[in-house]
């Protein structure tokens, strides 16, 4: 296994798995962009008035590239990426790359589009369409607000080393990519090949994937990789509380020979229903006091939930005149894409559907106009807006998107709340850029992805021989170094991997399917050896197509053709590779010898010697050497005798 | 011998109450349990007594696969498993699941309110039998229990419609249901892998029409509708509430926006806006325009068509009416039916096929003068126009099909016997499988060889397939192995595996020859005149000379002796196992025939 990606939660792993080479997401680590500075949709004179950063000595060469804010240095420039690894492997020789959902498909266009890859995507439809949206937004965040420059001097690894953390600790900061088009995009989503939930799909005859419900978003899913005999399970992205998406499929992953396990709740203390119940009562409150709240969100998943959170709770809390406005170029798609992917739902949500009732509430709050939605802050948005408010918008990072205005419009206020839901980014970093700030910040990190309690009972009872896991899970997190309760707990202990690592699967491959086709079936003779185990020699023609083998019964001897031609010596020479079948038993001296009188040898002698017998045929001047697991003839060139010899010997032994 | 065993208790030689069942190793599976629209009486269900004649339908079948909502399919459903009984598990897809209960209950109340029958099955067990339903997903593989595993394929045809995969091992049968190879205004076309299946069961209403193309009867369909609507006509479409209704729906809808018509579009009964709700829903089940676009604007949102009230048929002046049911034999179709007939201005266009006995059937056929309820006799005045838009696979499309799943047999039920025929010798011809079509409660048996899957140790793979890559017809290589049964796991393992795993010693047979050789020089040189000897025959051999003065073939050692009496003799010693006999038996007889003389 080949590991591209350091980050746990967003990982990029490629299996060779006999003879296919599998990529296993294509996580995008967007942390990168927290070292920026924010791209305001509106000139913010903050922004661009910062001072430009200069080295302890005072050199300032750097000053275009780097603004001081608040004792942070930001790289002024277009944001970046930090992309998987592409040294490590040649990934033009990836034949698949399975995906586990939305969030974890963000670096295809560069591995699609970039490396010549040529083979199949495999995603479920919801996770396609999302992940559409997602980099939909991405890149309308980034493109609508050109900026000329884009900073490399940084980049320089001697003049990394001299500037502050985080920048001085970024990690391959030269690979470092900004994003991608629509265009790419477009042609990166068109390698993909839909699949449902246990659909098996066949990989070049030699591999079966299947694509498990893994319970954390819509349409999100685990991997069995199998063969017939060994099999991985690939968990990324799972969780086991009820939310809108269908539940974990856990009983698929049993059996398993190893286990790769990923995208486990990247905030292991909090309790995702405690983190709701605080967001409300943040949200309430900053409201009923006349302040606005902003929820720096992706345009799907978690805030579908949020909203029908709101939904029960604006009337009960007297909210109910207070407008909540979501805001993204992809809102309304995103709204109506989670009403159509009914089958992709838990079954609650399925039900609804019968009735037949759109699955989300959403779609009553956007009726009754408590929700409206906006393709961004300019247009419509201006004129309907009022305070106070709630507004849903992005990017979580706060580096771009909408969410940079309302930072802006927002902060100096003690009145206004910002709420973190989103747990990708850590809030104080996302803030950094906008010190001083007076707004209210309340982080409720809600990640329901499994923690390490739900680990330990899924791996009990999954009970898989091997597990595979990031570092990070294979001890304590730092911060929290006593935690032992903090990371994967199994036996055997789970092997780790890192970043830019290859690590060898503890695979022991013995068995290869077969089929043997009827005909030959019916020709073997089985005899039974032990009681219950029986053996039959098998003597077959070996046909492999598309990496399927088939037994065939053997063909009939050619009829020897007539004596007419002349044949050539080496038409006579045996060919070696006919194997004669292995011996096993043993001769039983006196039978031998009767056996032999009746056959018409007369002079027989036998002589015991230490390990055996040696049976003499004196006129043949023939000597049989008879062991326990050992017979030799030696005996002069008459052919006629010796075979004669060998297919008595062979009486008394079975073949194999 | 292994089989598959095919009884049609509904469908077969006939359109209605499709009904199939299927013995696949051992398995039985019944696929769809629909009414027949020609009958009202017990004929119009299919003869489970066929079942039950021997035991319970539950003990007897391992699923029941729903192909689709249209009552011909899934009609008779709460009657079998609620009044005969059954209590397995029901597999169908969700909008089949959603949308079949509805049509239930409007069927119940059409024969039970309208027509007063008694005995038929209430609401309470559609919901009961609806309970016992299993939504599968598209190309999910689902299940059933160990061995038996289902998968659902996409069909096209109507909202939800699915061709089932039926897998047991290696032997798997396809049943389509009703399929449509053409995508249409609403859904796509139905397709399938070449999963090679030992038998395709495929529908074959259309089996001799090949129909032209699809626009050229969207043009002939709008010229009608809006030339009657012109001269002041009323036109009445008969339609199922679902399926082909949308279709013709958005294709009206979109020509009323462009020629900017103003004459009413009514959809009758207040399943409209159910049923258009349930489209929205389902969007990825429909085709990819719509799937594309349906952000922007949902095509089940119709801005001209309203809904039908029973007034509106007195009302005067041109109007588009959509009815249910489609075949014209019951309900609020016939209604206005029998109003409009005798009034040439008007027009009937039939959008899809009618089962025999139906009015729609009759008035298809010509019957202008029809016998109604109580010895009236109707004269039909009004146009009557047949246009097929029912989303069947035609001749071309069902060959496509075969020709897509590449199945061993193929099956032919849901069509017309005479049209069943022609197509069946058609695909005879062309494909060169056998082709058959039973009636109702002909039984179709199948044998099947099913190949038997075992383990093959990757050693014993390797080294074969190290040997040689590229099979050589002419030269067939054996591959020799021992198959260990134990319990009901079989492995194939090399011979010495075998031995060792059993605990079992290999004896060893070997065989020392005396060679006698006319050489007066050396032991030594006459080895090394063996050696060139024989490596100069043996070409694809690997001989070899040892530094002590032995001469190997492959495996097999020669040595040269003194002879004990005669000088001028020397003894070889050929000496090889019973693994080497051809080879140890071939050099014997070599050079017993002595070595060429040193030149």
């Amino acid at each position: 296994m080949y590991c591209l990606s350091g980050h746990p939660t967003l990982p990029c792993n490629v299996l060779k798995f006999k003879s296919t080479t599998i990529m296993l997401d294509c996580g995008l680590d967007m942390t990168s962009t927290l070292n920026f500075l924010p791209l305001p949709l509106v000139q913010s004179p903050r922004l661009s008035n910062l001072p430009g950063w200069s080295l302890k000595d005072g050199n300032a060469f750097l000053d275009k590239e780097l603004k001081e804010c608040s004792g942070h240095v930001f790289v002024d420039s277009v944001p970046e990426f930090c992309l998987p690894e592409t040294e490590l492997i040649d990934l033009s020789t990836v034949d698949v790359i399975l995906i586990s959902n939305y969030h974890c498909m963000m670096a295809l266009p560069y591995i699609t589009e970039h490396t010549g890859f040529t083979g199949t995507v495999y995603a479920t439809e919801p996770t396609v369409q999302i992940g559409r949206l997602l980099m939909e937004e991405l890149v309308n965040f980034i493109e609508r607000v050109p900026k000329a420059q884009s900073a490399s001097l940084w980049k320089n690894k001697d003049i990394q080393r001299l500037l502050p953390s985080p920048l001085k600790d970024a990690v391959e900061v030269s690979t470092w990519r900004r994003c991608y088009t629509m265009q790419e995009v477009n042609s990166a989503l068109s390698k993909i090949q839909l699949v449902g939930y246990s659909q098996k799909i066949e990989l070049f005859g030699a591999v079966q994937v299947t694509p498990l419900s893994s319970g954390y978003a819509l349409g999100s899913s685990n991997w069995i990789i199998q063969s017939h005999y060994e099999k991985v399970s690939y968990v990324s992205g799972s969780s086991l509380l009820t939310t809108h998406p269908q539940p974990m499929d856990q009983a698929s992953l049993k059996n398993s020979d190893v286990l790769i396990l990923t995208g486990l709740t990247q905030i292991p203390t909090a309790n995702p229903d405690g983190m709701v119940g605080e967001f409300c009562s943040n949200l309430a409150l900053t409201v009923r006091n006349g302040g606005n709240v902003l929820v720096p969100c992706y345009p799907s998943g978690v805030i579908y939930d949020l909203l029908e959170c709101l939904y029960q709770y604006i009337d009960s809390a007297g909210l109910s005149s207070i407008p909540f406005y979501f805001i993204s170029p992809v809102a309304n798609s995103s709204l109506e894409f989670s009403q159509i992917f009914a089958e992709w739902l838990c079954h609650n949500k399925q039900t609804k559907v019968y009735l037949p009732e759109p699955p989300f509430p959403h779609a009553e709050l956007i009726q009754t106009n408590k929700l409206k939605h906006y393709p961004s802050i300019h247009g419509d948005f201006s004129n309907d807006f009022r305070q106070p408010c709630v507004v849903f918008t992005g990017h979580p990072s706060l580096r771009f998107g909408d969410v940079v205005h309302f930072m802006e419009l927002w902060g100096k206020s003690s009145l206004n709340t910002v709420i973190f839901t989103e747990p990708d980014f850590s809030y104080l970093e996302a803030l950094a850029p906008y010190q001083p700030l007076a707004m209210k910040c309340i982080y409720c990190p809600i990640d329901t992805r499994l923690n390490f309690i739900q680990v330990s009972k899924l791996l009990k009872e999954v009970q898989p021989l091997h597990v595979v896991c990031p570092e990070q899970y294979a001890q304590p997190p730092p911060a929290q170094s006593h935690r032992m309760d903090l990371m994967i707990d199994c036996q055997p202990p789970a092997m780790s991997y890192r970043r830019a690592e290859v690590l060898a699967l503890p695979f022991k491959r013995r068995y290869e399917k077969i089929e043997i086709m009827p005909e030959l079936a019916d020709s073997l003779v089985p005899m039974e050896i032990k009681p219950g185990v029986s053996l039959a020699t098998v003597s077959a023609v070996l046909h492999t197509k598309d990496n399927k083998h088939v037994l065939q019964p053997p063909p009939r001897p050619a009829q020897p053709t007539g004596g007419k031609k002349r044949k050539r010596a080496s038409d006579d020479i045996p060919d070696c590779k006919v194997l004669k079948p292995l011996l096993s038993g043993s001769i039983p001296v006196e039978q031998f010898v009767q056996t032999l009188e009746k056959h018409g040898f007369s002079d027989i002698k036998v002589e015991d010697t230490a390990k055996g017998h040696i049976v003499l045929l004196q006129e043949a001047e023939t000597l049989i050497q008879i062991e326990e697991d050992s017979t030799h003839i030696i005996c002069d060139n008459d052919e006629m005798l010796r075979v004669r010899l060998r297919d008595l010997v062979l009486k008394f032994l079975q073949k194999f | 011998m292994p089989e598959i065993r095919v009884t049609p208790l509904g469908a077969g030689q006939d359109v209605g109450r499709s009904c199939i069942l299927v013995s696949i190793a051992g398995k039985n599976v019944m696929l769809d349990c629909g009414m027949h629209m020609g009958f009202s009486d017990d004929r119009r269900f299919p003869d489970f007594s066929y079942i039950t004649r021997s035991g319970r339908l539950t003990d007897f079948l391992d699923c029941v696969i729903i192909s689709h909502f249209h009552l011909d399919h899934c009609g008779a459903l709460p009657y079998f498993s609620e009044m005969v009984g059954y209590d397995g598990p029901i597999y169908m897809t969700q909008p089949t699941q959603a949308i079949c209960p509805i049509l239930l209950e409007d069927y119940r109340k059409i024969a039970v309110d309208k027509k007063g029958e008694a005995n038929f099955f209430t609401s309470q067990m559609i919901k009961d039998c609806m309970k016992k339903v299993v939504a599968v997903h598209l190309h999910q593989t689902v299940q059933v229990d160990d061995e038996l595993e289902i998968k659902a394929y996409y069909a096209g045809h109507v909202l939800g419609a699915a061709m089932f995969q039926i897998k047991v091992g290696s032997e798997s049968v396809v049943y389509t249901g009703d399929y449509n190879m053409t995508p249409d205004r609403h859904l796509g076309a139905a397709w399938i892998d070449k999963c090679r299946p030992n038998l395709l069961i495929t529908e074959s209403t259309y089996a001799t029409t090949i129909r032209d193309s699809k626009r050229c009867r969207e043009r002939d369909f709008l010229k009608k509708v809006h030339e009657t609507v012109e001269r002041g006509g009323k036109v009445l479409i008969p339609v199922f509430a679902l399926g082909r209704a949308q279709e013709l729906c958005i294709l009206l809808e979109t020509f009323w926006e462009r020629m900017d018509l103003k004459a009413p579009i009514y959809f009758s009964t207040g399943l409209t806006e159910k049923a258009n709700h349930y489209y929205k829903l389902f969007i990825p089940w429909t085709n990819q325009k719509i799937r594309k676009t349906f952000v922007q604007r949902n095509m089940f949102e119709f801005k001209h068509i309203k809904a039908f009230d029973r007034a509106f048929a007195d009302s005067p002046g041109p109007m588009v009416v959509f009815a249910t049911p489609g075949m014209l034999h019951a309900g609020q179709s016939l209604q206005i039916f029998r109003k409009w007939a005798g009034n040439e201005k008007n027009m009937v266009i039939m959008p899809g096929y009618c089962v025999q006995g139906t009015v729609g059937h009759k008035i298809l056929s010509g019957q202008r003068k029809l016998e109604m309820e109580g010895r009236q006799v109707l004269e039909v005045k009004m146009q009557v126009e047949y246009m097929s838009f029912s989303a069947h696979a035609d001749a071309k499309g069902i060959m496509q099909l075969v020709g897509q799943a590449e199945p061993e047999n193929v099956l032919l039920v849901h069509g017309e016997a005479k049209k069943m025929e022609f197509l069946k010798q058609k695909i005879e011809q062309e494909f060169r499988v056998s082709c058959y079509m039973p009636a109702n409660g002909e039984t179709v048996t199948l044998p099947t060889s099913p190949s038997i899957p075992v383990g093959i140790s990757l050693g014993l793979l390797k080294r074969e397939m190290a040997q040689g890559l590229l099979p050589d017809a002419k030269k067939p290589r054996l591959l020799h192995g021992t198959l260990i049964m134990k319990d009901s796991n079989l492995r194939l393992v090399s011979s010495e595996q075998a031995l060792k795993e059993l605990g079992l010693a290999e004896h060893q047979l070997r065989f020392t020859c005396r060679v006698h050789l006319h050489d007066t020089r050396k032991e030594q040189e006459a080895a090394a005149r063996v050696y060139s000897h024989l490596k100069s025959v043996l070409k694809d051999h690997c001989v070899q000379h040892l530094p002590d003065g032995s001469v190997t073939v492959e495996s097999i050692l020669i040595q040269a002796a003194a002879h004990s009496e005669d000088p001028g003799t020397k003894v070889l010693l050929v000496s090889w196992t019973y693994q080497d006999e051809e080879l140890g038996s071939y050099l014997t007889s070599l050079l017993k025939k002595g070595l060429p003389q040193a030149s």
